[in-house]
């Protein structure tokens, strides 16, 4: 095994470890205004690719990029208004099968749309033969575009729940509602806006990653149980620590790819994940204590 | 209380006599081939329902149990092992008369494990599967056990997907008959149709029986507890973790169970038994029956699976189960066919005597 060959398997891992870390952040998000884990998250990384690969034939990609992520945010919000909005604290088993019937009714419903193709934006700079060298290790632009943007999505997300009253509002309402709302705090329309946050940060992920890793009608449900796998292995709700575990998942899976057929990439990494929930279900990076209090 | 026990099971059994009854008087016979298939199918839902239903605990990972058991069974009654004819294991088993050998194709001789021997290795490895993945897996609760039971039967996919020893994405086929008995044989053959929907249903009855008597016992009442107050039920000194367990393993043998003998009347077994979508089918028609009503998941079941199979579903196959999925949770979460339909139907059929005494 030489040098070059390892980095340039890190590299893979890194550019997927970030892909998964995103899928995770929109767990997060939802999970953190409602205690909802939603199982059609990796619906909304679906939408956003497929969306923007048919609006792309007649407008320009950053055009269609902005109108498919827009798009998806529309669709989270109804999604939300017409299947969660008007549950009486509904049990956790309910929420479970709900979100798994919208994950497939969405997934039929784009197989209807677009059929069974195989689809794929072109690359955002120069094209698949392109790379940038930095020693012996070979980078696409692609892979730059997926981890900056990434970053800007987390740098952004924390100022978003830091330093704006949205964010703070959000924030109170996924750690105590009831105060929340004594506060004058509108806790339903926090739970709409996270649906509409996951959702377009799903779609925009679609997007930045559909040149390198195509998307089909049904490519949401492994997304979503590898971003789950992200979200627990980092601490639920923790959106930083899902960057650090995204990145651990995502060499994990491609140092696997050394040694084992490619077909069990995903048995590892779903092999991880039952470790993990057997294990330490707070997560590597959560704490022990506060996963105690949580209601799954 | 006897009489109100056994009163389904013997209304079931005259309706399965007279669906059969009826598709040969109408001269539709060829609806006992779905009919059969929906049966197996049913015994994953019934197994399922005392899961979901009386013990609380979600699984959408069934699907990868049935497989297992499907796999296992059609693997060992089709691989060739006369080159292995001098390795003791397989020498001992065939000098027991444990294996079947006969000619293939071309003249060549063939030896596979006999059908009983292969049933019986499928549920060996479902338990012992079932029992090393359920300890810590029902630990979990809500989100955890569905993501990890999910996430099971995804690595039971793609690892059937991936194996080239189970055919990867073609699966196996050519899977010989099963003679249960002398003179009734599990196949597809089309002179054994009426013999194979009686043997499908047959072992459905036996299962409805076997777990309605489970429900009426101590340990269904202990199931129950275990649903509605964990915590209660275990300082009541009740060993929720074992009966869990327990109830996990036996739910996953019927899924087993019905993999097998489905393999065996299909003649072949695919990957597409073991995915996601199948185990969410699975849910949804235990939570459309009522989560603790096996009855209406049975009858649902029938239903829907039957439905399917005979294709009236088209392309919205799955769409229809996630719209199913979607409604029953969203209007009406204890199922369409609630417990107090059916007690009021019983109240009525068992006379006013028993209404008054309120035992059940």
């Amino acid at each position: 095994m030489n040098i070059e060959l390892l980095s340039q398997y890190l590299v893979a891992g890194i550019t997927y470890g970030t892909i998964y870390a995103i899928v995770a952040i929109g767990f997060n998000i939802i999970y953190n205004a409602t205690g909802i884990i939603n199982f059609a998250q990796g619906e909304f990384v679906m939408l956003g690719g497929m969306i923007a690969v048919s609006l792309h034939t007649f407008m320009p990609l950053p055009a269609a990029i902005v109108a498919a992520v827009l798009a998806a945010m529309i669709i989270g919000a109804l999604i939300e208004i017409i299947f969660i909005r008007w549950l009486v604290s509904p049990s956790v088993l309910r929420m479970i099968i709900i979100t798994i019937g919208i994950s497939i009714f969405v997934r039929e419903a784009a197989l209807h749309v677009w059929g069974e193709a195989v689809r794929a934006l072109p690359y955002f700079t120069g094209s698949e033969v392109t790379v940038i060298s930095f020693g012996n290790v070979h980078i696409s632009p692609q892979v730059l575009w997926v981890t900056g943007i990434a970053a800007i999505i987390v740098a952004l997300l924390t100022f978003f729940f830091n330093y704006t009253l949205l964010g703070r509002q959000m924030r109170a309402c996924s750690s105590n509602r009831d105060a929340a709302r004594l506060c004058g705090i509108n806790a339903k329309n926090m739970v709409t806006l996270s649906f509409v946050l996951s959702a377009g940060i799903g779609a925009l992920a679609g997007c930045v990653v559909s040149p390198i890793t195509y998307v089909q009608y049904d490519s949401g449900t492994g997304l979503a149980i590898k971003g789950f796998t992200v979200a627990i292995l980092g601490g639920l709700g923790n959106s930083t620590a899902a960057i650090g575990a995204g990145l651990i998942l995502g060499i994990l899976e491609s140092l696997c790819v050394m040694v084992l057929p490619t077909a069990f990439k995903d048995v590892v990494s779903i092999s991880v994940l039952l470790l993990i929930l057997f294990v330490r279900p707070s997560g590597i990076f959560g704490s022990v204590e506060a996963s105690r209090l949580k209601e799954f | 209380m006897l009489r109100s026990k056994f009163l389904p099971i013997i209304i079931f059994v005259i309706a399965i006599v007279s669906v059969q009854v009826l598709t040969g008087l109408t001269d539709k016979a060829q609806y006992l081939t779905q009919l059969t298939m929906t049966g197996y199918y049913s015994l994953v839902i019934i197994g399922l329902c005392m899961l979901i239903g009386y013990a609380g605990q979600i699984s959408l990972g069934h699907a990868g149990f049935f497989a297992i058991g499907g796999y296992v069974s059609a693997f060992l009654t089709t691989y060739n092992l006369a080159p292995h004819k001098e390795k003791p294991l397989v020498s001992v088993l065939s000098k027991t008369g444990l294996l079947g050998s006969m000619q293939d194709l071309y003249g060549g001789d063939t030896m596979v494990v006999n059908p009983w021997l292969a049933c019986i290795a499928a549920v060996a490895v479902t338990v012992l599967i079932a029992y090393i993945i359920g300890g810590p897996i029902l630990k979990l609760k809500g989100h955890y056990l569905a993501m990890a039971t999910l996430g099971f039967g995804t690595i039971v996919y793609k690892v059937v997907l991936a194996t080239s020893f189970f055919g990867a994405a073609d699966g196996l086929s050519d899977i010989p008959g099963f003679k249960v008995l002398p003179g009734l044989e599990v196949s597809g053959k089309p002179g054994l149709r009426v013999q194979n929907y009686y043997i499908a249903w047959g072992l459905v009855a036996l299962g409805m029986l076997l777990l309605t008597n489970l429900i009426h016992s101590r340990v269904g009442r202990a199931l129950r507890s275990i649903h509605s107050a964990e915590d209660a039920a275990n300082a009541m000194g009740i060993n929720t973790g074992r009966y869990k367990l327990n109830i996990f393993v036996l739910s996953a043998v019927f899924a087993a169970l019905a993999g097998v003998f489905l393999t065996h009347y299909n003649g072949g077994i695919g990957p597409s038994e073991a995915s996601i979508m199948k185990s969410v089918r699975y849910v949804a028609i235990v939570a459309i029956g009522g989560m603790a009503n096996l009855w209406g998941a049975l009858a649902m079941g029938f239903v829907l699976n039957f439905l399917s199979l005979r294709g009236y579903f088209g392309s919205y196959d799955d769409a229809i189960f996630g719209v199913i999925l979607i409604l029953i949770m969203l209007f009406a979460p204890e199922g369409l066919l609630r417990r107090e339909v059916f007690q009021g139907l019983k109240k009525r059929l068992s006379g006013k005597k028993s209404a008054g005494g309120q035992q059940a």
